[in-house]
């Protein structure tokens, strides 16, 4: 018996190099990322031709949708759990130790201060849900905004800095409200965030 | 590389063992891609690559220490006030409120046609100042320091205006913004952010809508 062999070759694709690629990939977005905040409104910031980057540590942003509601979010966790002590102090609440653990994973806050009880009890997702419904209330007769700007730089010290994110549809007279607050509290110097706009002067 | 081939020895294992059977590992790395490449999709939506630009103001300190001594006035030839209405409309006028002469307010646009073309008329030497150095700063003829230094002296020149930004309650965070940006395109070193008070510059407009009916 004569046949033509035919030389069997294994179909197999050594999948190793493709394998070292992506981890290199991996360990590159592991290293660069920093997360998206979760929000509980979307803000379509304003464009601007202003080239300066956020810090990316110590800030306390102020998020305004809209509609106007406040939210407020810190980076260190340890901060924010201070911050919760004082201001519950100053409206006479106190938190277990439990509530203040759940109050550090939380991104971000804007409930007033008598509901916070209340909110920290619901599950995370539940959470989410009804926080866009609330927002820290601004105005001048129940001004929590500013306590919690006060206890956000009595823990925080000097190098907080503070950001204002608000959607460009925002009626100004919200944002008025808050900048007085924030004058009220001698904070004269804070960055509003906006979004790349390219134009020059001709 | 993953394959770690085993020439040594063949044929039959036996319990006195002399003889090994011939063994070739391979491990198939496709599922270790396919995680990875699960993970790197992951990542991949979940950053946020481009950080978010800023604009940093100084706004007045509202303390009632400072009297009318301690802020250094403004001339009023080179005072512009902008009055941002709702609407996206925006009001402009030079120098002191004029309640007679309703034309001495202006209607205008934001962007290229309308209060840019004003401010960088107001403005034409610190623009061209700041235009050339930015040429030079491209060709780096000047350090970075060196020009932050001499962009801040242009802005803080003698003959420059000084703006005082007024936004009424109806207009949104996006005319504030874009009145701010303004500034930073026509180079102007020295704006304020005020309060706008309906009995004055309400009354301007008021006028102006009305054309002139409302002069005093």
């Amino acid at each position: 018996m004569s046949k033509v062999k035919v030389a069997r070759k294994s179909t197999r694709i050594d999948m190793t190099a493709m394998s070292d690629v992506t981890v290199l990939l991996l360990t590159f977005f592991m290293l660069t990322s920093t997360f998206v905040k979760k929000e509980p409104v979307t803000v379509a910031t304003p464009a601007s031709v202003s080239e300066i980057k956020i810090p990316e540590t110590n800030i306390l942003s102020i998020l305004i949708d809209p509609k106007g509601k406040v939210f407020m979010s810190m980076d260190k966790q340890n901060d924010l759990e201070e911050s919760l002590i004082k201001v519950g102090n100053e409206y006479g609440v106190t938190f277990t130790a439990e509530e203040l653990k759940k109050f550090r994973i939380s991104t971000t806050f804007g409930v007033p201060i008598v509901k916070m009880k209340a909110y920290l009890a619901l599950k995370p997702d539940e959470q989410d849900k009804v926080l866009a419904t609330f927002g820290i209330p601004t105005d001048s007769t129940n001004n929590q905004f500013k306590s919690w700007v006060r206890a956000a730089r009595q823990t925080n010290g000097p190098d907080l800095r503070i950001a204002i994110k608000a959607d460009q549809a925002t009626p100004y007279k919200v944002i008025k409200s808050v900048m007085t607050s924030l004058q009220d509290l001698r904070e004269n110097r804070y960055n509003l965030i906006t979004s790349l706009k390219k134009e020059t002067a001709k | 590389m993953a394959e770690i081939q085993e020439n040594s020895g063949g044929g039959k294992k036996k319990k006195g063992g002399s003889k090994q059977k011939k063994l070739s590992v391979h491990i198939d790395f496709t599922p270790m891609v396919d995680m990875n490449m699960l993970l790197i999709t992951f990542f991949m939506l979940c950053t946020s690559l481009s950080k978010p630009q800023t604009m940093e103001i100084t706004m007045p300190s509202n303390d009632n220490k400072i009297t009318k001594d301690d802020q250094p006035p403004v001339k009023a030839s080179q005072a512009v006030t902008l009055v941002l209405a709702g609407g996206d409309s925006l009001f402009y006028y030079e120098g002191l409120p004029d309640y007679k002469n309703y034309q001495k307010l202006k209607l205008t646009t934001y962007g290229v046609n309308g209060i840019r073309s004003m401010l960088i008329n107001k403005n034409r030497e610190a623009v061209i100042k700041i235009n050339e150095l930015k040429e030079k700063k491209l060709q780096m003829k000047i350090s970075e320091a060196q020009f932050k230094k001499e962009v801040s002296e242009i802005k803080g020149g003698k003959n420059t205006p000084t703006v005082i930004i007024k936004a009424t309650d109806n207009s949104t965070y996006k005319n504030l913004i874009d009145a701010l940006d303004e500034m930073q395109i026509c180079s102007v070193g020295k704006y304020v952010i005020d309060k706008y008070s309906p009995s004055a510059e309400g009354l301007l407009i008021k006028n102006y809508r009305a054309k002139g009916a409302f002069s005093r």
